[in-house]
């Protein structure tokens, strides 16, 4: 069925707190309010406080209580109201929920979701428009995935849920609204480390994940115009990395070209471009390239911020760059 | 209390002898603490605490060997050698650690009072933590919210009136720290520690209100350090006087009960001797198998990263 990445996000939880009893909601302004960005409308009408629950805007608290009753069987789903504010939460996420399987030589697992919108939404500055998925990306035990279409949306949440892991599930406030199609399979999910390949080419590949696939794929048709074949790999899950299908697409385009919405220096692009370069060196045919965005904290006029996230023109430039 | 207690000489042994590495706290002259309050429990209670957690895993009944093995880190440890002295663990005892991010587990506490209330069990959290992880801000929000949805938890400080270096009077604004859980409609109270009989008789009265309840309590117990923060603290005199620990030695809880036996139950002092060398005995014992055991293998290192995966390999 048609519908949009938000529906698609509480169509998941609705069919998992359905399915299993030992999955609920937590976060800020999830319940009554019905969420800030409205993912969980409708859900306490539905549920009751028991399996969808408002808290205190208590960040750490909210994590560790959601990691320490996972430790006792429990599946929460905790939502950030935005991802920029799980900053505050990460001793516990990092510390913590990501150390516990470990540190008890496997004895006690943590399966719990994090997730929200991550990246800038529409003008809300510098404290509520970071990019978080890199940051996790680099802890091992947690998982990271970065969802770009409807579909994933959906089948990752799902595998999100039932993942025995800590996962981080970031959502780009830009792509609420998209539309897509879901099939209609409450068992549907989809697995975690696997790329997806958006446009088939020949000439160069061009990587991105959540709302940067999309700035791919446009500048992928642009290519096309100028008669350049270009390839879309959408990465959607950082950890694990499906690492072999970009490979495999820049040993046939030999040239690659990394796309990222968080700051460029450092951010997560930066670890895929030199996995490129360490396993596909000889095959390529210019350095891989890279656009992220500005390293700059994100500022508030929309003239501005617009020139922090990278767009079709950046990337077009930085290709026909490496094509030239 | 004899047997923690030589536990942890044979524990401080294996660090100044190099078999146990990073960071040790042992728990001396805080036993009658932990022995009270645990023995006042539900077997199937949770029980979680910070990293000075050798006398809780002891008493919960994991093997000696077993955790002493973590601390040497050595295969057959509770992590198997993973997680070291300050993580010990045992699923199956209902300890769920061992932690060291001070005032971080109290988060982990409140959540496992709130999994037993989502699910309806009849147990109680216990949630061990010291008297400078209550000044950590996770634990006012998680003391707020426990209260909040009427968790069955219980903190318990151990005020054994120092954080790290640093004396009760230097860190906390009001050092009856158990008058925090007044702002949070939170029940609470001082308890004296060196007292095993005292402690006992209080944890059982306050463990039983609170699973009738389901409301939370904030317990401070009040004890006394005889070591240093950890092995590594090596000059006591920063902080305290010789005389101070000399004091608090006459308050020694193991010798408190010794003289309660002896003088109002009668019982013969050679029967505490015998028991004194068994437990010395037992727990060299301890340390000389933990140390014959093997080390963990190398591939060790990349499993439990994950319950379904195994991280990449190599530098």
């Amino acid at each position: 069925m048609t519908t949009t990445y938000r529906d698609a996000l509480r169509q998941a939880m609705v069919e998992e707190i359905e399915r299993d009893e030992n999955v609920f909601l937590i976060g800020e302004d999830i319940g009554r309010y019905q969420g800030t960005f409205r993912v969980t409308q409708g859900l306490f009408e539905r549920f009751k406080q028991h399996r969808v629950l408002d808290t205190p805007i208590s960040e750490p608290g909210i994590v560790g209580i959601a990691t320490g009753a996972a430790m006792m069987g429990l599946r929460p789903i905790v939502e950030m109201m935005t991802m920029s504010f799980s900053i505050l939460a990460l001793d516990q996420i990092i510390n913590h929920a990501a150390k516990i399987h470990y540190m008890s030589g496997g004895q006690f697992k943590v399966p719990i979701v994090i997730r929200g919108p991550g990246g800038a939404a529409n003008q809300l500055s510098a404290q509520h428009s970071h990019s978080m998925e890199g940051w996790y990306a680099h802890v091992p035990g947690l998982k990271v995935v970065a969802p770009s279409t409807v579909e994933d949306a959906y089948g990752m949440l799902k595998t999100a849920v039932r993942d025995d892991n800590p996962v981080i599930f970031t959502e780009n406030p830009g792509l609420y609204s998209l539309k897509g199609e879901i099939p209609d399979d409450k068992e549907f999910t989809l697995p975690f480390g696997k790329c997806a390949i958006r446009h088939e080419g020949s000439d160069i590949t061009l990587v991105g994940y959540s709302r940067m696939t999309h700035v791919c794929a446009e500048a992928a048709e642009a290519l096309d115009q100028d008669g350049v074949s270009a390839e879309v790999i959408d990465v959607r899950s950082l950890l694990p990395l499906d690492a072999e299908t970009i490979f495999a697409s820049v040993r046939k385009t030999n040239r690659a070209l990394v796309v990222y919405e968080d700051w460029k220096s450092g951010g997560f692009g930066a670890e895929i471009a030199a996995r490129i370069q360490e396993s596909c060196f000889d095959y390529l045919d210019a350095p891989v390239g890279r656009v992220g965005g500005l390293n700059v904290p994100m500022p508030y006029a929309r003239n501005l911020e617009l020139m922090c996230i990278p767009n079709k023109e950046d990337v077009l430039a930085a290709a026909r760059q490496l094509l030239a | 209390m004899v047997r923690m207690r030589a536990f942890e000489d044979q524990s401080v042994r294996a660090f100044r002898s190099g078999l146990a590495g990073g960071y040790l706290h042992v728990y001396t002259g805080m036993e009658a603490t932990a022995i009270g309050w645990l023995s006042s429990r539900q077997p199937d209670d949770p029980i979680i605490t910070a990293y000075r957690d050798h006398a809780h895993a002891l008493y919960l009944g994991i093997d000696p060997v077993v955790c002493m093995a973590e601390i040497m880190g050595r295969a057959k440890g509770t992590s198997k050698g993973k997680g070291g002295s300050m993580h010990l663990y045992s699923a199956d005892h209902h300890f769920y650690g061992g932690w060291g991010i001070v005032g971080g587990h109290t988060a982990l506490g409140a959540g496992l009072g709130f999994a037993i209330k989502y699910k309806g069990g009849n147990q109680v959290a216990h949630c061990f933590l010291g008297d400078g992880a209550a000044n950590a801000g996770v634990f006012f929000e998680v003391m707020n919210m426990a209260s909040l949805w009427d968790l069955p938890v219980i903190f318990i400080i151990e005020n054994n009136e120092f954080a790290m270096g640093t004396r009760l009077e230097f860190h906390a604004a009001d050092p009856e720290m158990h008058k925090r859980a007044e702002g949070f409609n939170m029940h609470h109270e001082r308890i004296d520690g060196m007292d095993v009989i005292d402690v006992r008789r209080d944890a059982q009265r306050i463990i039983s209100n609170v699973r009738e309840t389901s409301r939370p309590a904030l317990i401070e117990v009040m004890n006394y350090r005889y070591a240093g923060h950890g092995a590594a603290d090596n000059d006591q005199t920063l902080y305290r006087s010789q005389q101070e620990v000399e004091l608090a030695w006459k308050r020694d809880p193991v010798h408190r009960l010794a003289n309660l036996l002896t003088e109002q139950y009668g019982v013969n002092k050679q029967i505490l001797e015998k028991i004194q060398r068994e437990a010395e005995e037992e727990m060299e014992g301890v340390y000389d198998e933990a140390a014959a055991s093997p080390k963990p293998e190398p591939d060790e290192v990349y499993s439990d990263v994950y319950t379904d995966m195994q991280p990449e390999r190599g530098h």
